[in-house]
């Protein structure tokens, strides 16, 4: 969706805004909002700029910096860290020579340390971009990287 | 051997979530049409007697707030909003009832709005729920194509409409004064209660609040009746209750058991027991905003009566079980590392506080053994006094594993 389809698919109603947030931020390939997005939909919503920048900035799933195509949301709540969630931080650090809140050179990948993701059956679990990893191991986020590479590779 | 009782999880796995014929097949919506045929007050009256409890976490009684946000039937217009952003850690529950049975949801909110003359209605759920989305927006898309919901429902006269609106990784948006601000488009701050959402809630709108679990177990109590909803469960918590048992346990999952089950038969009957076979050291109950329950505790029963008793809380139902080789401190450090990331830094003695437990938790390790002491003294301490003066839950809530920790296993953290 590009911003004028988004804003026709949500009204401007205030209960909306995260929504849109979310879908534009969806929309830009380096899944972040930009300063002129946040004033289109401030425009949109007939409101300050301002208050769209307050909670834009407010909200842990939205970014204010350019981010990877693939945003790795590490779970670090209390089950996960219990079920050994830090050593997977330290082995994306070692597979992509990124820590918790970087991007990787090429752009391809961003490692962030959230809460709790409701997904503690599978702990220590993971989510990348919409879809959900669990039970990791350095096995298998190995091959995970793996796959999403070839996955970008095969789209250029 | 206790085995699982599902009412609520009955159909799940069982019926395709993608299909509302599979709804339908299995009885799905013959709770609606029943209530449509009686009076809206009928549906609260119904309510009230099941005594069904909210399972959101706080378990006020889901039939009071009913009649409060009914108020009086002057004819103004009213919001059903469902609480659908599970955010407690070790819960995951309602994921389980969205991503399985969505229109059990649907139906159950349908059905509440009734009751109190709403024809509006919001499920505000987290946004990393990408597939509890699809699903449920799915499932108002067939609803609505099949006049379960839009204009003179089944046509009984009645009009009712849901959307979905998503969160964005804020905890806090969990408790149902800072969701309703959310859902204004603001930021995550609580907002100072009274009044309570019955009186101002969305838009300063009379607005019922009700969690996922909650209104799951209205089609049931209105196609059955209260006195069958009571069969399960205990006097003062009637019906099932979903548990998230996770941890050290062989087979982590969703438990729908009578309300009242035995923390151990939980744990071993259903969850498979412990990972190493030995006694588990400790039970989280409830998620971060918990209360910790040590072995010699293992026949409770998972009630609010019982566990009120005993000082520690059912919360939303997270189970988390510390192995016997578990080193609690570190359990508790990162109960305060949440607490300290989702404080959203409104009253001063939250924002400040959570900082201070937290570090003063790191330095547990290092430190010696009468050092230990006074330094989870001084966190009790820190931790009493921000639950005193905090506006929302969220600074209330370190004081529970604290307390607890500290009652039951102060020599565990001295030695271990």
């Amino acid at each position: 969706m590009d911003q004028q389809e988004i804003f026709t698919r949500f009204s401007p109603d205030r209960t909306n805004l995260l929504a849109i947030l979310h879908a534009i931020q969806d929309s830009h390939p380096q899944n972040y909002l930009t300063e002129e997005s946040l004033k289109a939909v401030a425009g949109h919503l007939r409101v300050n700029l301002s208050w769209v920048y307050g909670v834009a900035g407010y909200y842990s799933m939205f970014s204010l910096e350019p981010r990877g195509r693939y945003i790795i949301r590490v779970c670090n709540s209390p089950v996960c860290s219990m079920m050994g969630s830090s050593g997977i931080i330290e082995e994306l650090d070692s597979m992509l020579g990124i820590k918790a809140g970087e991007t990787t050179p090429d752009g391809l990948f961003t490692v962030e340390e959230v809460e709790c993701l409701g997904i503690c059956d599978v702990a220590p679990a993971m989510m990348v971009n919409r879809k959900v990893y669990g039970n990791l191991t350095r096995k298998s986020l190995e091959s995970l990287l793996d796959e999403l590479r070839k996955e970008q590779n095969g789209q250029k | 051997m206790i085995r699982e009782k599902r009412i609520l999880l009955r159909y799940s796995g069982v019926i395709d979530p993608w299909s509302i014929d599979d709804y339908i097949d299995a009885g799905g919506y013959r709770a609606l049409a029943m209530a449509l045929a009686g009076t809206p007050g009928r549906i609260v009256e119904e309510v009230v007697a099941s005594g069904l409890r909210g399972r959101g976490g706080a378990g006020f009684p889901t039939g009071t707030k009913k009649q409060a946000a009914a108020g009086k039937d002057d004819g103004t217009i009213r919001y059903v909003v469902c609480n659908a952003d599970e955010g407690e850690p070790g819960t995951f529950k309602d994921r389980a009832i969205m991503e399985s049975n969505p229109h059990l949801l649907i139906e159950g909110m349908i059905i509440a709005a009734y009751g109190i003359g709403a024809d509006m209605g919001y499920i505000y759920i987290r946004g990393e729920y990408y597939d509890s989305i699809s699903r449920l927006q799915h499932a108002i898309d067939q609803a609505h194509e099949r006049g379960y919901l839009g204009n003179d429902i089944l046509g009984s006269g009645f009009s009712f409409n849901t959307e979905i609106r998503p969160g964005a990784g804020s905890y806090l948006c969990g408790e149902e004064l800072t969701l309703l601000e959310s859902l204004e488009g603001k930021r995550g701050y609580p907002r100072i209660k009274p009044p309570f959402p019955a009186e101002k809630g969305l838009w300063d709108i009379p607005t019922l609040v009700n969690n996922v679990e909650t209104l799951a177990n209205l089609p049931g109590i209105i196609e059955h009746g209260s006195s069958w909803f009571r069969l399960s469960g205990t006097e003062r918590t009637p019906g099932t209750k979903i548990f998230s048992v996770c941890g050290d346990v062989n087979r982590p999952g969703c438990y729908e058991a009578d309300a009242g089950v035995i923390l151990d038969d939980l744990i071993n009957d259903l969850a498979g027991g412990t990972r190493d076979g030995k006694p588990w050291k400790a039970v989280l109950l409830g998620g971060a905003a918990g209360t910790f329950v040590p072995y010699s505790c293992r026949d409770l029963s998972l009630c609010y009566e019982r566990l009120k008793e005993q000082c520690a809380t059912l919360g939303s139902g997270a189970v988390i079980v510390a192995g016997s080789e578990r080193k609690l401190i570190l359990l508790m450090q990162s109960i305060l590392r949440f607490f300290r990331h989702e404080s959203c830094g409104k009253c001063v003695p939250c924002r400040i506080g959570t900082t201070i437990i937290h570090e003063q938790s790191l330095e547990i390790p290092g430190a010696g053994h009468e050092e230990r002491l006074s330094f989870l003294e001084g966190m009790v301490d820190h931790a009493r006094q921000m639950a005193k003066s905090s506006l929302c839950p969220l600074g209330q809530s370190p004081i529970l594993p604290l307390e607890t920790l500290q009652r039951h296993f102060t020599e565990t953290i001295a030695t271990e």
